[in-house]
């Protein structure tokens, strides 16, 4: 079979679950970020920033030492009976989660940003506490960031090698995705296949971002 | 009991705000000012939108703030209208006016949500978009949603400012129902002296982050010391009531002690109070009480006082004989030239009156 859907299977299961659990983790911290007049916002902002100037390959390095036996995260996960991390599907999504928050954080927080603090005084002053505020104000005005993030978030994990390469190795199953999967073989100089994965691939991004432009230009005229 | 209560202290860059009045809570109280005064920060910090470094706000004998005591914007019963309607884009018309006034209980819903629609004639737009309005209904469904919270306290940031003349003419009329409709105090923050004269019963100056003078709406404005006269657009009110109709020339006179002026024909009842507004520049003066002139409103006054409001042009305040006060612009070189001096007593001739209510 010239196509190993396992692999592709694998990847998009890692792209979906990552994108769920960045959009819950980067929500709250987007909000963060785009409201906190704290000195160390932007500090914060650096670290999730990171991962867009960092080598990947420096990313699973540190990653693997803090979820290994010997880490300060693996000797946690040992001692709550779940097992070390490296090598394992939920250790893939860790890696992308770090990897990819800037992806997702970023347009969310730009769509804050952008709303303004006019809106939420507004509801504000038509009693809404602070939970309903954000909840029927703030997400449904940055609804466009949040389909950007998603959509790069999904995407850039799909697209993922570095760090899965140092902390996941490639385990057909369970750590091996499709960007590992190309590299090996061409390694082992099965070009055919290797055609299959990159083309899939390259029509794949093609299609994500272009379908990410038409929507954004289709939700800018309705608001318009 | 029955009064706002502001004083309020508060810091930002080298601005210092520094505000402190009492006021009844009853009718309309406007803040005026220029810009950069600090009156949109007194509405902010009396709405709990700008916390103030020290401030107290008390309303109807309900503390909202006090030092350690803060109850956040939304448990405060107020209404807020800014500038721009900021309406939800993501909402309809319909959706928006709902926002707040599900979020009060109904036994304590005191605005209907249809006698609020109407008040305002938003009922057509209902199902809008809010893009697909004009400016000024957009403003007037940012009005009638700030009402539907059935609120205690009505604050208004000039909400007519960003309305082109036309639109601020066609809204004013539901501002002033406003108040005799559901008779909510509010706080109008306001740098036009026209909209003040028409709509505010008390007036609180504001000037570099101070309150500079309080009072009655009709006194404030003729008060050459203030800055309220100095402007250019000066106005004055006088109160009287309707004295008779006038079928053939379809006018309506508006009888004071001393004297009548003409409005266009209204459907009004002999004997109702109403009030006129006259500005400065529509009011010239004469030694004698001409009968060959196209003015028809003369009214006889004594000068009080006067003051330059620029090198060629001279304000001047009147006393009409029943005691109210009347504004007056000419030049210099007319009051050279009718010899004009405190005290003395001529006759105003006014071209133009405005009928309030």
């Amino acid at each position: 079979m010239a196509v190993d859907w396992l692999t592709v299977w694998l990847t998009l299961k890692l792209a979906t679950t990552t994108t769920l659990v960045l959009l819950l983790l980067g929500t709250p911290l987007a909000w963060w970020l785009a409201n906190s007049r704290a000195w160390w916002t932007e500090l914060i902002g650096t670290l999730v920033a990171l991962p867009l100037v960092l080598p990947p390959t420096v990313l699973g390095f540190y990653l693997l030492l803090m979820l290994g036996p010997d880490g300060p995260i693996g000797e946690l996960t040992l001692a709550l009976g779940i097992g070390t991390l490296p090598f394992t599907f939920a250790g893939l999504v860790v890696g992308s989660v770090i990897y990819s928050l800037p992806f997702v954080v970023q347009p969310i927080r730009n769509a804050f940003e952008a709303m303004g603090e006019r809106p939420i005084e507004v509801a504000a002053t038509l009693r809404a506490s602070p939970l309903r505020r954000f909840f029927t104000v703030a997400l449904p005005l940055a609804r466009p960031g949040f389909l950007t993030g998603a959509v790069l978030g999904f995407a850039h994990t799909v697209g993922e090698f570095g760090v899965i390469l140092m902390i996941g190795g490639n385990i057909p199953g369970q750590t091996r995705v499709i960007s590992v999967a190309i590299y090996d073989h061409v390694e082992s100089l099965e070009w055919t296949q290797a055609h299959w994965l990159s083309g899939g691939m390259l029509l794949f991004s093609f299609l994500v971002v272009y379908t990410m432009y038409l929507t954004e230009r289709r939700l800018r005229r309705d608001r318009a | 009991m029955n009064d706002i209560e502001v004083s309020l202290a508060h810091t930002l860059g080298d601005f210092s705000l520094e505000v402190v009045f009492n006021t009844p809570a009853s009718g309309v109280t406007a803040l005026f000012g220029h810009s950069g005064s600090g009156k949109t920060s007194v509405l902010r910090a009396i709405a709990g939108l700008l916390r103030t470094d020290h401030g107290r706000v008390c309303v109807n004998g309900e503390l909202w703030q006090d030092n350690g005591h803060f109850v956040p914007t939304h448990r405060r019963p107020l209404g807020y209208v800014f500038q721009e309607a900021s309406l939800f884009p993501h909402l309809s018309v319909r959706r928006n006016l709902e926002y707040g006034w599900r979020q009060i209980p109904a036994a304590e819903r005191k605005i209907a949500f249809d006698s609020a629609v109407e008040l305002l004639g938003v009922g057509p737009l209902l199902q809008r978009a809010t893009h697909r309005l004009s400016g000024g209904e957009r403003q007037r469904v940012a009005i009638a949603r700030a009402l539907l919270t059935s609120p205690r306290l009505l604050l208004m940031d000039e909400p007519l400012s960003a309305l082109d003349h036309a639109a601020r003419q066609a809204i004013l009329p539901y501002l002033e129902s406003l108040h005799d409709e559901f008779g909510i105090p509010s706080l109008y923050v306001s740098h036009d002296p026209r909209e003040v004269a028409r709509l505010a019963d008390q007036v609180v100056l504001l000037d570099q982050g101070k309150v500079v003078a309080y009072g009655e709406a009709s006194s404030m404005m003729t008060r050459l010391d203030l800055s309220l006269a100095r402007y250019a657009d000066a106005t004055s009110i006088l109160e009287g009531s309707i004295s008779a109709h006038d079928p053939t020339y379809h006018l309506t006179w508006i009888g004071m002690l001393g004297g009548r002026v003409a409005v266009p024909r209204q459907e009004l009842a002999v004997g109702k109070r109403a009030r006129v507004e006259i500005q400065a520049r529509d009011v010239s003066l004469s030694l004698k009480a001409h009968s060959d002139t196209s003015i028809i409103n003369i009214l006889p006054a004594r000068v009080v006082d006067t003051r330059e409001i620029s090198p060629s042009q001279l304000l001047v305040r009147l006393e009409l004989e029943d005691g109210q006060t009347l504004l007056s612009r000419i030049t210099r070189r007319s009051a050279m030239g009718i010899g004009l001096h405190e005290g003395c007593r001529l006759y105003a001739q006014v071209k133009s009156v405005a009928l309030i209510a």
